[in-house]
């Protein structure tokens, strides 16, 4: 189950507590380039609490983050970031009030003269709108007018713009979080293709999600959690759903 | 102004399926991926909205049309209140009112302006009427014992900035809960700073060049109405051009999603507290000019008027939206209707009776855009 090289990302031994509660009990994860990596378990199992850790919300308290085999820290949802670290929040974490490309360079703002503080400088606003645009394009997200502000969006394209936005700056590492938990049908599956394109293109990803059908679909590799520990790591495949399905609520079925 | 708010209503009638007809030619080919097709963008597509009901284009034409006219209302708002004045008073349209209209509003105007800022991330500075007074009572006391007119200038403007910058770090560092609470308590301490300072008394005399700002003018077009204009056009450059001003936008739309996206969300928020003290104190420069001294009663209520011309010009508690030109155009309002009530001697008790009817008014309408939008969102859904 070993890839050619290192993974983009690896895991080992990740631990943490709060208080009484083991969150996460020495957990091991890999997410390898051009591969999504399905990340299953039931609600406490911990698979958030490992996301928070990845992405600099929660600090672990044992365990270490390599990146192409070289240990990293990721302190903060800034560090993650700038180790090319992007991820989907399950809230999707836009601002409604602004355009896709506000969104996009929130934070990261396309800016000139550079001998200034960063909050005083002037915005190269068209420069960001047409990046934007080209991302979208690339990853074939319809979005009516890129001038409209993402709360006046259907469910499906604030999700795609929020998965486009996490495509457009991630150059490791691409995390959702119950991409599809929101939507209907036709939505689940523009996001599913969406995810699947993002593979095309070499990124590594990882999914959390409880949508069984959507991970038989798109996941290349499954790790499922409980309470805190791996319990298990396989390949989905229809024959092996039920298999699954048991190793995450636990028992023998 | 008013040609930004048109700028942004480009979208509600457009449909998915003509995209590329507006869209930067980039986008010109953007590609539907299979099973993402928007009804009625080939052929072949069977719509889903019931075979009666009209079809979705038209309806969305009408809201966004609606729409429209809506984000312009404030300034329809007031070229009616205008016209009717004018139509009433055979005196309003004369240069020597308009001039008078001006000066009258320029203290609203330049307090509304950094309110604007304020209410954009989602805040409220109660204190700036307070201190106002501070400032000017603070100058009239220096201009008493030294008498130099930039030296003047100077303690107002920083007696403003520095009460704004307590109103920021408290919030912020101090971890309370709402800015209101803040805001109000220094509401209070100022307003007794002002009247402790200057022993309840008002200290008359400024120099020569702030009676120029508050009451001098070219021909009929007062100092102050310049100052407004000049400040305005700053203030528009600093919300449109600079990263600063998109970081106001981003933390008044959501403000975790601003620290997750590593925005400097503490020190955003000082900054407009700080700038709403600034313009308190170069508003009290205006009106210490204009009566050519400093009291401890300057300002009052000037802080409502500030937040009535802001929520007129349509910006929303909620954070996030608001514009420059809007926030001017409801101080004006409030301006031309207090002055037109003057010149018909309509009962001065009335006043505030009409400028809360027309608050609750131009609210009402902020309310209808917001259910318009939410109807145009659910059409495009259903259309997509």
């Amino acid at each position: 189950m070993s890839g050619a090289g290192p993974a983009a990302l690896s895991v080992r031994g990740a631990a943490k507590r709060f208080g009484a509660v083991v969150a996460l009990d020495g957990v091991d994860i890999e997410a390898r380039r051009g591969e999504v990596l399905a990340l299953l378990g039931d609600n406490g199992a911990g698979k958030s609490t490992l996301i928070k850790c990845i992405t600099g919300v929660h600090r672990m308290d044992s365990g270490t983050v390599e990146m192409d085999g070289v240990a990293v820290d990721v302190g903060s949802p800034a560090a993650a970031r700038a180790l090319g670290i992007e991820t989907v929040y399950q809230d999707l974490a836009l601002f409604d009030n602004l355009d896709p490309a506000a969104n996009f360079y929130a934070g990261r703002e396309m800016t000139t003269p550079r001998w200034l503080p960063r909050g005083l400088r002037l915005v190269r606003r068209r420069a960001m709108v047409e990046a934007t645009v080209a991302v979208l394009r690339r990853l074939e997200v319809g979005v009516a007018d890129v001038n409209t502000p993402v709360g006046l969006m259907s469910g499906g394209q604030r999700q795609a713009v929020a998965v486009a936005r996490a495509a457009a700056f991630a150059t490791n590492v691409v995390i959702l979080d119950e991409p599809t938990a929101a939507l209907g049908v036709r939505e689940s599956r523009h996001v599913l293709d969406l995810i699947l394109r993002l593979r095309a293109e070499g990124h590594a990803i990882i999914v959390v999600s409880h949508a069984m059908d959507h991970v038989m679909e798109i996941a290349d590799r499954a790790v499922v959690l409980r309470r805190g520990r791996t319990v298990g790591e396989l390949i989905p495949r229809p024959e092996n759903k039920e298999q699954i399905v048991s190793l995450i609520v636990g028992g023998n079925g | 102004m008013a040609s930004d708010a048109t700028e942004r209503d480009a979208y509600p009638g457009e449909s998915p399926a003509r995209h590329g007809a507006a869209a930067p030619p980039a986008a010109a080919d953007l590609k539907w991926p299979a099973g993402y097709r928007p009804k009625g963008a080939g052929p072949g597509s069977n719509g889903t909205p019931p075979s009666g009901a009209p079809a979705p284009g038209p309806r969305r034409n009408l809201a966004g049309l609606g729409l429209g006219a809506l984000r312009v209302g404030p300034a329809l708002m007031l070229l009616v209140v205008v016209l009717v004045a004018g139509a009433l008073s055979p005196v309003f349209f004369t240069t020597r009112n308009l001039g008078n209209v001006l000066s009258q509003t320029a203290v609203i105007a330049i307090l509304a302006l950094a309110q604007l800022l304020v209410i954009v991330t989602r805040g409220i500075d109660l204190s700036v009427g307070s201190t106002l007074a501070l400032s000017a009572v603070v100058g009239a006391l220096i201009f008493g014992s030294m008498g130099s007119g930039p030296l003047v200038i100077l303690a107002m403007l920083a007696t403003g900035t520095a009460v704004g910058a307590v109103n920021g770090a408290v919030l912020v560092w101090g971890r309370l809960p709402h800015p209101f609470i803040m805001t109000l308590a220094m509401l209070s301490i100022a307003r007794g700073l002002a009247l402790w300072l200057s022993g309840g008394q008002p200290i008359s005399g400024m120099p020569e060049v702030i009676q120029q700002i508050g009451g001098g003018s070219i021909g009929w077009f007062p100092y102050s109405a310049f100052l407004v204009l000049g400040l305005a056009l700053v203030t528009l450059l600093l919300t449109r051009v600079m990263v600063w001003g998109r970081w106001i936008f981003a933390v008044g739309g959501n403000r975790d999603a601003a620290r997750r996206a590593a925005i400097p969300v503490n020190g955003v928020i000082v900054s407009v507290y700080v700038i709403s003290g600034l313009a308190a104190g170069i508003a009290a420069v205006v009106n210490a000019g204009r009566l050519n001294g400093g009291s401890p009663t300057f300002g009052e209520l000037a802080e409502l008027d500030a937040i009535a011309a802001v929520v007129i010009g349509g910006a929303s508690f909620h954070g996030g939206r608001g514009h420059v030109g809007n926030a001017l155009v409801g101080a004006l309002m409030i301006g031309v209707i207090r002055n037109a009530m003057n010149l018909l001697d309509v009962n001065a008790f009335l006043q505030p009776i009409v400028i809360g009817v027309v608050i609750v008014l131009a609210v009402e309408l902020d309310v209808l855009r917001e259910r318009l939008e939410e109807r145009l969102r659910v059409l495009q859904a259903a259309h997509s």
